[in-house]
């Protein structure tokens, strides 16, 4: 009699320890999803921050037009990029040409005085912070996860349920060298 | 770990307590429900007491764009949803945050702060004061207090009792032989004490969570360097701000009271130390140095 209790006893535990684990790794597992999707929201943010900030610039560097088309091409390449590895490499070369409009920009104080230039150029340092701190986020999340379903005992339940591991998100490889400052 | 040696402490001030009077689980009873009740209800409107003490305005305008900016980058490293934002018009530089859980939070910044530091620097505060809302230590300061304040009661409701009278029954069981008188002694000594060794406890709990949200802020914002220069400029000023009392102390990023400038240089006493509710910026700093 008391033997049985205890095994009753053991079996709940074991049933509430699994349905624990697997509702703790189909959450880990959203929040990524999530994390992903908060890295799209910021780059559009980005996205819709730039037209604004070339006519600034525009309305005081007017005939620096090769800047210009640059930023411009850059962007729309951007938006319509395929793909995460062929996004990545988009966005890398808007990052160049941002870096190209702001060195531009250097040249003229009065533009650099223009207060809404430099609320444009607080948020744009702010998104470019936002893109990286979510891409953290992501790294973060996919960590947490990972290390659920490898450790003993919720691999058991990740085999039995079919949880895969997922990928980090890289950082740009030429970003990773030393940068180059020219004047 | 600190809390298992406050229940301890319970544990041991109510059996003091029970031996010297016979009450025994009724008195602990009573204690316990009006610290918890007491606690909660501070607990629940932290913020609104927090925020109302030091006379924190909302920070609104477009001033304090950037202070938004932060913010908002440090809440989605962490995950956390964005906390409502105050300032405080104090020159002195500080910044705390308040709320029972991330949902109900609240940060401030003394406009001090804001003019002091620059941006990595107030980045590294900021993620200092939202590791302490993602580590629910208002939660757990709230559970430290309910502790210190059931050992208080107890301590002083079986003081006061001892004067008017116990059980009869059971303080004749009491006076059997001497070592019955040692451990009443021992007992009245431990009832005396609980209260003072609680208070200590908790302000080591206080200087542990301190550096926790250091190193959690950190973690945010993976770059030391901010935390730790923005550190060295609050070493150099010694401003307290108008409007902290000692209740709300624990709360700010540097203890707000006036801090004596003999204990910077020479090692204070351990007395004066063991009342801090902050660990001394220089081993904040050198802990974050060696990260």
């Amino acid at each position: 009699m008391v033997v049985g209790i205890v095994i009753g006893g053991l079996v709940l535990v074991a049933l509430l320890v699994l349905v624990l684990s697997y509702n703790g790794l189909i959450r880990a597992r959203n929040r990524i999803d999530n994390a992903w999707s908060q890295i799209d929201v910021q780059l559009k943010r980005r996205y819709d921050l730039i037209p604004n900030l070339v006519e600034t610039v525009k309305g005081y560097a007017a005939h620096e037009k090769t800047t210009f088309e640059a930023v411009t091409q850059a962007r729309a390449n951007a938006i319509n990029a395929q793909g995460p590895a062929q996004q990545a490499q988009a966005e890398n070369v808007l990052s160049g040409a941002l870096k190209s409009l702001f060195a531009v920009a250097e040249a003229y104080p009065d533009l650099k005085a223009n207060q809404n230039f430099l609320n444009l150029q607080e948020e744009l340092t702010s998104t470019e912070d936002r893109i990286a701190y979510a891409r953290q986020f992501y790294n973060d999340s996919v960590l947490g996860y990972n290390n659920g379903i490898a450790t003993f005992p919720r691999n058991m339940i990740a085999g039995t349920f079919n949880f895969q591991k997922r990928v980090y998100f890289q950082g740009d490889p030429e970003a990773e060298g030393p940068v180059k400052v020219q004047f | 770990m600190l809390l298992a040696v406050f229940v301890l402490l319970i544990a041991a001030t109510a059996a003091a307590f029970d031996l010297l009077l016979g009450y025994g689980a009724a008195g602990l009873v009573v204690a316990v429900v009006i610290a918890i009740a007491m606690a909660f209800g501070s607990y629940f409107y932290s913020d609104r007491i927090a925020l109302a003490a030091s006379r924190a305005r909302p920070a609104d305008g477009p001033e304090y764009q950037r202070y938004h900016n932060l913010v908002e980058g440090l809440c989605i490293a962490a995950g956390l949803p964005k906390p409502r934002l105050y300032v405080v018009d104090d020159p002195a530089p500080n910044a705390f945050a308040t709320g029972r859980n991330p949902k109900h939070a609240a940060l401030a910044v003394t406009t001090g702060l804001l003019t002091m530091m620059n941006r990595v620097e107030l980045e590294g505060v900021i993620a200092h004061e939202l590791s302490h809302v993602r580590n629910y230590d208002i939660l757990v300061t709230t559970v430290a207090v309910t502790a210190v304040g059931t050992i208080a009661l107890l301590s002083d409701l079986g003081l006061r009792f001892m004067f008017w009278g116990g059980r009869s029954d059971r303080r004749d069981n009491v006076d059997a032989g001497s070592v019955g008188v040692i451990i009443a002694v021992a007992a009245l000594a431990l009832l005396v004490l609980a209260p003072f060794v609680a208070m200590l406890m908790q302000f080591a709990m206080s200087r542990r969570r301190e550096l926790l949200a250091d190193a959690s802020g950190v973690q945010l914002t993976r770059y030391p360097p901010g935390l730790i220069s923005a550190l060295e400029k609050l070493k150099g000023d010694q401003a307290v701000v108008h409007h902290a009392t000692r209740a709300t102390a624990q709360l700010w990023i540097e203890s707000p009271l006036d801090r004596d400038q003999a204990g910077e240089g020479k090692k204070g006493s351990w007395l004066n130390r063991a009342f801090d509710t902050h660990p001394p910026l220089d081993e904040r700093i050198a802990v974050l140095k060696a990260m």
